[in-house]
C-alpha cells in the first residue's frame, strides 16, 4: 500500500486515541479540583493536567496561569493548540478523508459523524454540566471509532497500521501520566505524602479507566506502588505499558510476516517488550521510577520514528 | 416557440421512449415521489458525494442537486450518437498527433497557425514527441445538446481531464435502489461496466517497456480539489492506488510510488491534474502538486499519461469551430455530429455580425470553462451587454459567439411539482490502443432554474440518471 495511506491511517488512529486521553485527563482533573484543597493537597491540578498532556511550553506561551478556564480552553477547544481535542478530531477527519477508500463505511461514518457533531459544541461549553457531557461524548466517539475499526476492517496492513497508531499513542499517554505523577507512586518507605494522596492515586487510575480493574487485580485498597505496577507491568491491563508493547510487537510481526521482511522497528519493539517482561517493580523502584519512565518515553518515540522511516516515508 | 421536450416533443404527445415513464408519473402519488427524492438526498450525503465550488466561502463540500426523473434515449438515438462520438474522438486524436507532428492540417491552411502556436494550451514540449500507441485523448467528455427530434449538436469537447462520470455511476445506483419498479418496466442498458472499460483502456496504453501487469495509478491534486470525491471513487472502483504528487518520485527517468514495501514502478498515470501542475521542472515552478521530473520520464517513453500532455489544443473553444473541417480532413467523412453554428470573433465579418446581434447571442471566452465568463445575450441587462461589447472590441480573438439554442427540456421535480427544465448530455468516450469504448448513456446535467440554460454544477445545475433503452 501507499506509504502516505499507511501514514494517514496510523495518524488517524493516534489522533482519535489522543482525543480520548485528553478527555480522560480533563475529567479526572475536574474531579480532583472539586475536592476541597486541604484534602487534595495544595498542588495546582490544572497545571499538572497540562503537563500530563505534554504541552506545557505551548500552554505558557499563550497563558499566564493554569486554571479551569484556560486549561479547558487550551486542551479541549483551542484551534491554535495542535493537540487540543478539537484539533485532534479535525486532523483525524482530514486524514480519514484523504484515505476514504482505505476505511470501512463504519469507520468513515464514525469519524465523519464525530466531526459534524463537534461543530455543535462551538467554541466551548456554556456550563460545567455541558462540559462533562462533552468529555463523555469524546470518549464515546473514540470507542465508536475504535470499535468500528476492530469489527469491520480487513486484517491486512491497513488494519495493522491503525493498531500501531493506537498502541504507540496509548503507551505514550500512560507513560506521560506516570512521568508527571511518579512522585506520588513511590514505595511506602520513601513516600513523603500522606493518606490524603488517595485522591491523587484514584485520579490517576481514573484517567486510564482502571479504578475498577485495580480492585479486581489486587483486591486491596489503592496503594501507590501497586498503581505503578498495574500501569507499567500488568499485561492484562489494557492501558499498561506491557500490554501496549505486547500489541505493538504482535502487529509489527504480522506486518513483517506479510511483507516477508523484518526490520529495525520489529527488533527495537521486541527489545522494549522483553525489558518490560523481565522487570519487577521493586527493581524499577531501586533503579529509579522516574528514570525508567523517561527512558521508556524516549524508546517509544524512537520506535515511532523508526516505523515512520521503515514504512511511512 | 417552446423548446423540444424529451418526453413530449413539440406537439405534446408522449414520445415512444417515454411511454412507460409517462404512465408511471401519472400513477405515482406526489408525496411518494417527494419522499423518494428526500431519500435520494440522504443517500448522496451518506455516500459523501460532494462537490466543491470555487470562490464560495465555507462551501468546500456541497451536494449537487439530483433529480429523480430519468432522461431517456431510444436505442436508435444512442446508436447515432455513438457513431458520431467515435468519429469525433478519432479525429481529435489524429489532429493532436498532427499538430505536434507533421502539421499537415496547418500547412493545408485549414486551422490557422496562430490559433495553435499562440494558444496558451499548446505545449511546445510535445513537438515531435511520440506517445504510446498514438493515443492522446484516452478519456473524452463530449457535451451534447439537442434542439429537436433529429438534431444533436456538440457544444464542447473536453479533452483534458473531463469529470462527472462518478455521477453517472452513482445516479444509476441510487435510481436502482429507489425505483426498482420503474426498472422492471424498461430494458435499460447498464453503465456499471464503466470502471472495467476504463481500466482496460488504461492498461492497453501502457508503454511497451512495462510488464504484462502494468501498474496503473490515479493522480489527484488532493482532498481540496473540487472533484476529489470522484478521484477517490474511481480509484476505488478501478482497484488502483489514488496517488498525490508527493507519493511519486522519479529515478533514472522511471516513475516510482512510495509504498510501505519500498518503491514500486508506475507505468500508467490517469492524471486528474492539469498540464500546468504536473511537473514543476517543466511547467509551473510553483506547483507543489506535481512530480518533479515527470515530463522527462514521459518524454523518455517510460510512463503513459492519460490524457496526454497538450490535448487542450483540441478542446479549446476557438479550435472547436474548426472541428467539422478537422473530421473531414483526417477521416474523409462528413461529420455525423454537428457543431453549433459558431461565429469566430477573430474574423472581421463574424465580429461585425456578433456586435450587431449581441442581444440574441451567447458569447464565450475561448479559454474559459465551467460556464464562467460568458454572456447570454437574451437574459443579460444593458449594462452587462455594453461591458461585454467593450471586452469583445478590445480582444476579439478571445471570443466566439453562438446563437441561443433552445436546448431540449426534460420533466424535472421542482418546488411546484414536475416541470420541464433544460438538459444537456455528457457521454464519456474511452480510446485505447485496441478500440474505442463508450458506455451507453452519460451524465445528463439539468438547469434547475426555470428558463435557465446553464447546466454547469458550478452554477447550480443538477444531474439526472440517463437511460439508453435496449430496444
Amino acid at each position: 500500500m501507499l506509504s502516505r495511506t499507511a501514514d494517514n491511517l496510523y495518524w488517524l488512529a493516534r489522533y482519535v486515541e489522543r482525543a480520548e486521553y485528553l478527555a480522560r485527563i480533563l475529567e479526572a482533573t475536574q474531579r480532583l479540583a472539586s475536592v476541597p484543597i486541604p484534602i487534595a493537597g495544595g498542588t495546582n491540578e490544572w497545571e499538572s493536567a497540562v503537563a500530563t498532556a505534554g504541552c506545557e511550553n505551548a500552554f505558557f506561551e499563550v497563558y499566564e496561569e493554569a486554571n479551569e478556564e484556560t486549561v479547558t480552553e487550551f486542551l479541549a477547544f483551542s484551534p491554535d493548540n495542535p493537540s487540543s481535542i478539537r484539533s485532534c478530531f479535525e486532523v483525524a477527519r482530514t486524514n480519514a478523508r484523504a484515505v476514504r477508500t482505505a476505511l470501512t463505511v463504519e469507520m468513515w461514518d464514525a469519524i465523519n459523524g464525530t466531526w459534524l457533531e463537534l461543530k455543535r459544541y462551538g467554541n466551548g461549553p456554556t456550563s460545567r454540566e455541558e462540559f462533562s457531557r462533552f468529555l463523555r461524548w469524546v470518549q464515546e466517539s473514540s470507542l465508536l471509532f475504535d470499535g468500528s475499526a476492530y469489527r469491520t476492517m480487513l486484517r491486512s496492513d491497513s488494519y495493522w497500521f491503525t493498531r500501531l497508531g493506537v498502541f504507540l499513542e496509548r503507551a505514550d499517554n500512560t507513560a506521560r501520566i506516570l512521568d508527571v505523577k511518579y512522585h506520588l507512586l513511590l514505595p511506602e518507605a520513601e513516600h513523603v505524602g500522606g493518606p490524603l494522596d488517595y485522591f491523587q492515586w484514584a485520579a490517576i487510575l481514573r484517567s486510564v479507566s482502571a479504578l475498577t480493574s485495580y480492585h479486581w487485580v489486587y483486591r486491596e485498597s489503592v496503594k501507590p506502588w501497586l498503581v505503578a505496577d498495574l500501569l507499567i507491568l500488568k499485561e492484562e491491563m489494557p492501558r499498561s505499558l506491557a500490554n501496549c508493547y505486547e500489541n505493538i510487537v504482535t502487529n509489527l510481526d504480522k506486518m513483517a510476516g506479510s511483507y516477508g521482511r523484518q526490520g529495525p522497528a520489529q527488533r527495537l519493539a521486541r527489545g522494549v517488550r522483553t525489558r518490560l517482561q523481565n522487570s519487577r517493580m521493586d527493581e524499577i523502584f531501586q533503579r529509579g521510577l522516574h528514570e525508567f519512565i523517561q527512558e521508556f518515553i524516549a524508546d517509544n518515540n524512537r520506535i515511532g520514528g523508526i516505523i515512520t522511516q521503515q514504512y511511512l516515508a | 416557440m417552446p423548446a423540444f421536450d424529451e418526453m413530449t416533443g413539440t406537439e405534446g404527445s408522449v414520445r415512444p421512449a417515454y411511454t412507460e415513464l409517462s404512465g408511471w408519473l401519472g400513477e405515482v402519488p406526489p408525496d411518494v415521489l417527494d419522499y423518494r427524492r428526500r431519500e435520494a438526498e440522504v443517500l448522496f450525503r451518506r455516500i459523501g458525494i460532494t462537490f466543491a465550488v470555487y470562490g464560495e466561502a465555507d462551501s468546500t463540500e456541497r451536494l449537487i442537486p439530483f433529480d429523480v426523473i430519468p432522461r431517456i434515449l431510444a436505442g436508435s438515438e444512442w446508436r447515432l450518437l455513438k457513431r458520431g462520438l467515435e468519429q469525433r474522438v478519432k479525429a481529435i486524436n489524429l489532429y493532436i498527433k498532427d499538430v505536434y507532428g507533421r502539421r499537415d492540417i496547418l500547412r493545408a491552411g485549414i486551422v490557422p497557425e496562430d490559433l495553435v502556436f499562440q494558444n496558451p494550451v499548446f505545449r511546445p514540449e510535445m513537438n515531435g514527441q511520440k506517445v504510446p500507441h498514438d493515443v492522446y485523448v484516452h478519456i473524452a467528455g463530449v457535451d451534447i445538446v439537442r434542439v429537436d427530434a433529429d438534431t444533436f449538436y456538440v457544444l464542447e469537447d473536453n479533452a483534458r481531464t473531463p469529470s462527472g462520470v462518478s455521477y453517472m455511476l452513482e445516479n444509476r445506483e441510487i435510481m436502482l435502489r429507489l425505483f426498482p419498479e420503474l426498472f422492471s418496466r424498461h430494458r435499460i442498458a447498464p453503465v456499471d461496466n464503466y470502471p472495467d472499460e476504463l481500466l482496460a483502456t488504461l492498461r492497453s496504453v501502457a508503454p511497451d517497456s512495462s510488464t504484462s501487469e502494468p501498474n496503473v495509478v490515479l493522480l489527484t491534486p488532493g482532498v481540496y480539489n473540487s472533484a476529489y470525491y470522484e478521484h477517490s471513487f474511481l480509484a476505488d472502483k478501478l482497484g488502483i492506488e489514488l496517488v498525490e504528487g508527493r507519493d511519486l518520485f522519479i529515478k533514472d527517468e522511471i516513475v516510482y510510488m512510495r509504498t510501505t514495501q519500498g518503491p514500486k514502478r508506475v507505468d500508467v498515470i490517469y492524471r486528474r491534474l492539469d498540464d500546468d501542475f504536473i511537473d514543476p521542472l517543466a511547467f509551473r515552478p510553483d506547483s507543489a502538486l506535481g512530480v518533479p521530473g515527470l515530463m522527462s520520464s514521459y518524454q523518455a517513453g517510460n510512463v503513459t499519461l492519460a490524457n496526454a500532455v497538450g490535448t487542450g489544443i483540441a478542446d479549446d473553444k476557438a479550435v472547436y469551430s474548426y472541428m467539422p473541417e478537422i473530421v473531414k480532413f483526417f477521416l474523409g467523412e462528413e461529420p455525423i455530429l454537428k457543431n453549433v453554428p459558431t461565429w469566430r470573433c477573430r474574423e472581421e465579418e463574424h465580429l461585425a455580425y456578433v456586435l450587431d446581434n449581441l442581444e440574441q447571442l451567447v458569447v464565450k471566452e475561448v479559454h474559459g470553462s465551467g460556464g464562467y465568463g460568458m454572456l447570454i445575450g437574451p437574459s443579460a441587462d444593458k449594462a452587462t451587454i455594453s461591458e461585454f461589447r467593450a471586452k469583445l472590441k478590445a480582444a476579439p480573438k478571445n471570443f466566439i459567439a453562438q446563437p441561443t439554442l433552445a436546448l431540449s427540456t426534460c420533466p424535472t421535480c421542482v418546488e411546484s411539482g414536475i416541470a420541464p427544465r433544460h438538459v444537456d448530455l455528457r457521454p464519456f468516450v474511452l480510446s485505447g490502443r485496441d478500440e474505442v469504448r463508450i458506455v451507453p448513456g452519460g451524465l445528463t446535467r439539468v438547469a434547475m432554474k426555470q428558463g435557465s440554460l446553464v447546466v454547469n454544477s458550478s452554477q447550480g445545475g443538477g444531474t439526472k440518471d440517463t437511460w439508453v433503452l435496449d430496444d
